[in-house]
């Protein structure tokens, strides 16, 4: 049981050689390398994955800011368009309302102006036919002096009345 | 059953009584009312011979006339032991070679191919790794061959008919030789010629080196005479031990006492299947680590 036959240790060294050899060759090295190409792309595929889903997440935030941004200045344009939206009305108001005082008040002075100019028209017609009148009564009688004190006069108690 | 070229000193001292077992072959000797039972008869599963047992009867194989080298004798013939080697040879070049095909064709492996490849990177990561490190990834196809190699030669001995190879101590004694040709060859390439011979002094006094010499000179050996010694003691020592469990049966000579070795045997002989795997494990992983030794690792420039 322990003798050696020496024919089979070299049968057996042959025979391993040569599997190791052609194994080598065949087998085991092509499959090696398609393993470690297979871990390698399982790895890209992984670290890939990987930054995909940070940039996602980037972009999200990013998003998120955006969103939050807009909204901030959709707010901040509805407050200013308000605040304008009231001043432009307050100052329309207010014009309007000077606008119309003024109106008014020229109204009111044109009243007045024209009341002086018919009184003073009225005046001087009465004046004017207060003489002519005389004239015709009185004509000759009155020398221009008196003539006008006597107009002076009426005037006068016209102007009272 | 004898072939007339075989001499009869060229074969194993038990093989005369092998064949007289053989002679018996199909007769009164298998049956429990034979009186007086050759034992030897069981433990020809054991040995080497000249006979191919297959379903239905037996082959006996031609031999070759021995080479006569000096004191020397070598007989080349093809033995059962060396037919069960190229078998294993030849069933593992046939699934290896179509499980790398069928990877390298479909990425995403399947069936048998996955099997080949949980081996394949178990050696790679749990064994090459460890031992030797990234510098021991060329040698992952040779661990990988010894590692399947011995597997299967050491299941086909569980196979009815069949025998392990590895259970013969010829053969572990060849393979264990390939072993230490590797570990030496991966240390002179990692060391360098003068480095792996300069460790052979073990860096002590000169004058300590007619002790130290022998000493480390030895120790290259021991490691792949234990290789070859572990392998065909733990492959012939459960044979042994089933074959001895069954002898019960004849020596009872009751077919009542049979069931009890039998469940013995079946319990032994699936622990022989274990055996199988460590076996080849372990054959596989020592080689490795002793290569190793001899690669420098990291930073460390030499071993110990």
């Amino acid at each position: 049981m322990f003798d050696i036959n020496p024919g089979l240790s070299i049968w057996t060294t042959v025979v391993f050689v040569l599997l190791v050899l052609v194994l080598g060759k065949f087998a085991w090295k092509p499959l090696l390398k398609t393993l470690q190409d297979r871990e390698q792309k399982i790895r890209d595929s992984l670290e890939q994955a990987e930054r995909a889903r940070a940039e996602a997440a980037e972009l999200l935030k990013q998003n998120e800011r955006n969103m939050a941004k807009a909204e901030e200045e959709y707010q901040k344009i509805v407050r200013e368009a308000r605040a304008l939206g009231d001043r432009m009305k307050e100052e329309i108001v207010t014009k309007a309302h000077q606008q119309a005082q003024h109106e008014l008040q020229a109204a009111k002075d044109e009243i007045q102006r024209d009341i002086e100019a018919a009184k003073q028209q009225l005046r001087d017609e009465v004046a004017d036919l207060a003489v002519k009148a005389a004239e015709k009564i009185l004509d000759e009688t009155l020398d221009p002096v008196r003539h006008k004190k006597i107009i002076d006069k009426a005037v006068d108690q016209l102007k009272n009345n | 059953m004898i072939d007339p070229l075989t001499p009869p000193d060229t074969l194993q001292t038990s093989h005369a009584d092998t064949v007289a077992a053989a002679v018996q072959h199909g007769g009164a000797a298998r049956e429990l009312s034979g009186g007086d039972f050759d034992f030897n008869h069981l433990l020809e599963h054991l040995y080497d011979s000249r006979t191919l047992e297959f379903p239905g009867g037996h082959w006996d194989i031609p031999a070759f006339p021995p080479v006569q080298i000096g004191s020397l004798t070598i007989d080349l013939s093809i033995t059962k032991h060396v037919f069960f080697l190229l078998f294993a040879a030849m069933l593992l070049t046939i699934a290896a070679v179509a499980a790398s095909r069928k990877i390298r064709k479909r990425p995403v492996p399947t069936g048998f191919a996955n099997v080949v490849e949980v081996f394949v990177v178990f050696i790679r990561d749990e064994i090459i790794l460890p031992t030797m490190g990234p510098a021991g990834l060329k040698y992952t196809p040779f661990i990988l061959t010894t590692f399947l190699y011995i597997l299967i030669m050491n299941l086909l001995g569980l196979v009815p008919f069949g025998a392990s190879a590895t259970g013969n101590i010829s053969v572990t004694a060849g393979l264990a030789l390939v072993a230490f040709i590797m570990i030496q060859v991966a240390a002179i390439r990692a060391q360098g010629l003068t480095h792996y011979l300069a460790h052979f002094t073990g860096g002590v006094a000169w004058w300590l080196w007619p002790i130290m010499i022998p000493i480390e000179v030895l120790g290259i050996f021991t490691k792949a005479f234990a290789l070859c010694m572990r392998l065909f003691a733990n492959m012939s020592g459960g044979h042994i031990v089933i074959l001895a469990l069954l002898g019960f049966i004849f020596l009872a000579k009751s077919i009542f006492f049979a069931p009890i070795p039998v469940i013995f045997v079946v319990a032994i002989y699936l622990l022989e299947l274990l055996v199988a795997f460590i076996q080849a494990y372990v054959f596989a992983m020592l080689t490795s680590l002793f290569m190793g030794l001899g690669i420098p690792q990291g930073e460390e420039q030499h071993g110990h």
